[in-house]
């Protein structure tokens, strides 16, 4: 190893406690504004566009339980997102359930497919542990290409229904859909903010930041990691399946490592190691993505790519840990002007 | 049985690629401890280059296996001093992240200048032909892929194993700080060799281009392809990505032919027993948890 590695630093996280945890209440008014935004988010913006929001938001949080709180970049997301949108799109076609039970079966797939993954992934850390997992999601890809019968092969899966008890307006309007949806994408987000707010999560802090004082305390990592990883793949079920229903149909795309390449972008945009990042992230690229795609740019991958190298070498804490130092060394100063 | 042979030949040749690039990954690893995502779009320019060399300037393909490694080796330099170098003392996913981001420029800018559709490309003179050996009728292009490949590889072994640059180069990478006691200047090296990995993966490029259809997105699968290539030969080990390259290229061949539909899944099968039997890879190192 070269010079520049024996002085590594570890990965940049945006959750550091700048703001003193002592603050419930700055707490709580974040989450209500948070939930404000998120129930008012189709008023302002085109629907079927701010549920892409909302499901790459717990896609992009399901990446960061992964790299933010246990040091792991999973890069074949892909695989969980889009394995749940077909099976989603599977269940919602073939048995005709309102579409909350077929998302969650989905979400089940998902989970199911990543045990194994899991399983083999975390004998590799560090960048082996992305190459790994990127190149089992590009295993899952070709499996679906060629499972023509099943998967619709390079047309996808068409024609998948919004079922919901025969509420008409939501199941054809999709300003409704999004407040049926809207739960499904809150649950997720609970879910995850459960986790990382529990002993669990405290754990996976650990073995993030000392895994092999972790393992001397008596935790068995390897099997934290493949829990958190399991948990991680069912929380992008959700989201894979949420955004197959919207659109009403599942395609390659979803199972492709481009996707599992935007999810890390809007991770790492937003600012790793807190929750709020996730959001925050795919909100800035989902409607970037729409103005370009609308404006008739072909090469979104030229904006997306440099928007990618300047956060890496100049804001690796994303928007919100940039905002987060920022506000707190404002408030520093003026404690110490006080004083 | 000659089909038997055909197939081996074509898996030697499309392991060729792979054991050229993959050795560049390996190189750039090794010295600079860097996975660099944008080797795919690198081969994929290597290709392109030669490919517009020709209908330009009218460069054959002789010429094209001159030109463009140097002209990537001087691109693989620039990237390295303009980009790659600031992230070096941080964590290794940084700069898998921004040659990720680079990729997709690359990748977009290629298309948006040659389109989608596949650059055309001749096989060169003297190279269309087939040979027969016995009763088996090969075809001469991928006889000489394999060869050239094996020779390249015999190369860069002969330079890292008997020169004093190849020495410094391995030192540096088994231990820079004691390298760096012994009085070697270890910073000196991390750009040309990151340029001289990044020739390499312009090298394969060329040799794909009459061989494979040449567009923008040619390097996006065969990037991944060869992380499961270092995954199988052991990340850190030059002799493995060679190794594991051309048995890639052999699994692909018969896969395609004797299993089609599972050829490009039987790849990722081999990596995932590796991983599970040998983690540390068939060439690698146990690396400390």
């Amino acid at each position: 190893m070269s010079e520049q590695l024996t002085a590594r630093a570890d990965l940049e996280l945006a959750g550091e406690p700048v703001i003193p945890a002592s603050r419930p209440g700055l707490r709580w008014a974040m989450l209500a504004v948070g939930l404000l935004v998120a129930l008012a988010l189709p008023w302002f913006i085109y629907p079927p566009v701010a549920m892409d929001i909302a499901a790459w938001a717990l896609f992009a949080i399901s990446v960061d339980l992964l790299l933010g709180y246990t040091g792991l970049l999973s890069f074949g997301h892909a695989a969980f997102w889009g394995t749940s949108a077909y099976v989603t799109g599977l269940i919602a076609i073939n048995a005709g359930v309102p579409f909350p039970l077929a998302v969650l079966g989905g979400a089940l797939a998902a989970m199911v497919l990543a045990v194994p993954i899991g399983y083999l992934s975390v004998r590799r850390t560090g960048i082996y542990f992305a190459m790994v997992t990127l190149a089992f999601a590009q295993m899952v890809y070709f499996i679906a290409n060629q499972w023509r019968s099943l998967t619709g092969g390079e047309n996808g899966l068409q024609g998948i229904p919004k079922s919901f008890f025969g509420i008409e307006p939501i199941e054809t309007d999709s300003f409704y859909f999004y407040y049926a949806a809207l739960p499904v994408i809150l649950l997720g987000v609970l879910v995850a903010w459960r986790a990382v707010n529990s002993p669990f999560g405290q754990v996976l802090v650990a073995i993030r930041d000392n895994p092999a004082r972790a393992r001397a305390l008596g935790y068995d990592v390897e099997r934290y990691k493949i829990m958190v990883f399991v948990l991680s793949a069912g929380l992008a079920g959700l989201a894979g399946g949420v955004f197959s229903i919207s659109h009403g149909f599942a395609s390659l795309q979803e199972l492709a490592w481009t996707t599992s390449g935007k999810v890390v972008l809007i991770t790492v945009l937003g600012g790793i190691g807190t929750l709020w990042g996730g959001p925050i992230g795919a909100g800035l690229v989902v409607v970037l993505e729409d103005r370009l795609a609308s404006s008739g740019f072909n090469g979104v991958g030229i904006i997306t790519g440099a928007i990618f190298i300047v956060i890496v070498l100049a804001f690796r804490h994303g928007i919100w840990g940039t905002a987060r130092n920022g506000v707190g060394a404002w408030m520093r100063r003026r404690r110490s002007h006080r004083a | 049985m000659s089909a038997f042979l055909q197939y081996t030949l074509q898996g030697l040749a499309a392991g060729g690629f792979y054991a050229l690039a993959a050795l560049g990954l390996a190189v750039i690893f090794g010295v600079l401890g860097v996975v660099n995502f944008s080797h795919g779009a690198c081969y994929m320019l290597g290709a392109v280059a030669s490919a517009v060399l020709l209908d330009t300037l009218g460069l054959s393909f002789w010429w094209a296996l001159l030109v463009v490694p140097v002209l990537m080796f001087v691109f693989g330099v620039l990237m390295e001093r303009l980009l790659v170098q600031w992230l070096l003392r941080l964590d290794p996913l940084y700069n898998f992240l921004l040659t990720f981001g680079i990729t997709l420029v690359l990748v977009d800018l290629v298309k948006r200048r040659y389109g989608v559709s596949g650059l055309p490309y001749q096989l060169p003179p003297g190279l269309d032909g087939r040979v027969t050996v016995g009763s088996v009728s090969l075809s001469l292009y991928q006889v000489f892929v394999t060869l050239f490949a094996v020779l390249v590889c015999v190369a860069v072994w002969a330079l890292l194993t008997q020169t004093r640059i190849g020495m410094i180069v391995r030192a540096s990478t088994e231990d820079a700080e004691r390298s760096r006691a012994l009085g070697i200047n270890v910073g000196r090296w991390v750009t040309p060799v990151f340029g001289f990995g990044i020739a390499l993966a312009g090298l394969s490029g060329v040799l794909a281009a009459p061989f494979r259809a040449i567009t923008a997105d040619m390097g996006s699968n065969f990037v991944i392809i060869l992380f499961a290539v270092v995954v199988i030969g052991g990340l850190g080990s030059i002799l493995g990505a060679v190794v594991a390259g051309f048995l890639v290229g052999l699994v692909e061949a018969y896969g395609q032919a004797y299993a089609p539909s599972f050829a490009q899944v039987l790849i990722f099968v081999l990596m995932a027993l590796v991983v599970l039997v040998r983690p540390s890879g068939l060439f690698g190192r146990e690396e400390a948890a």
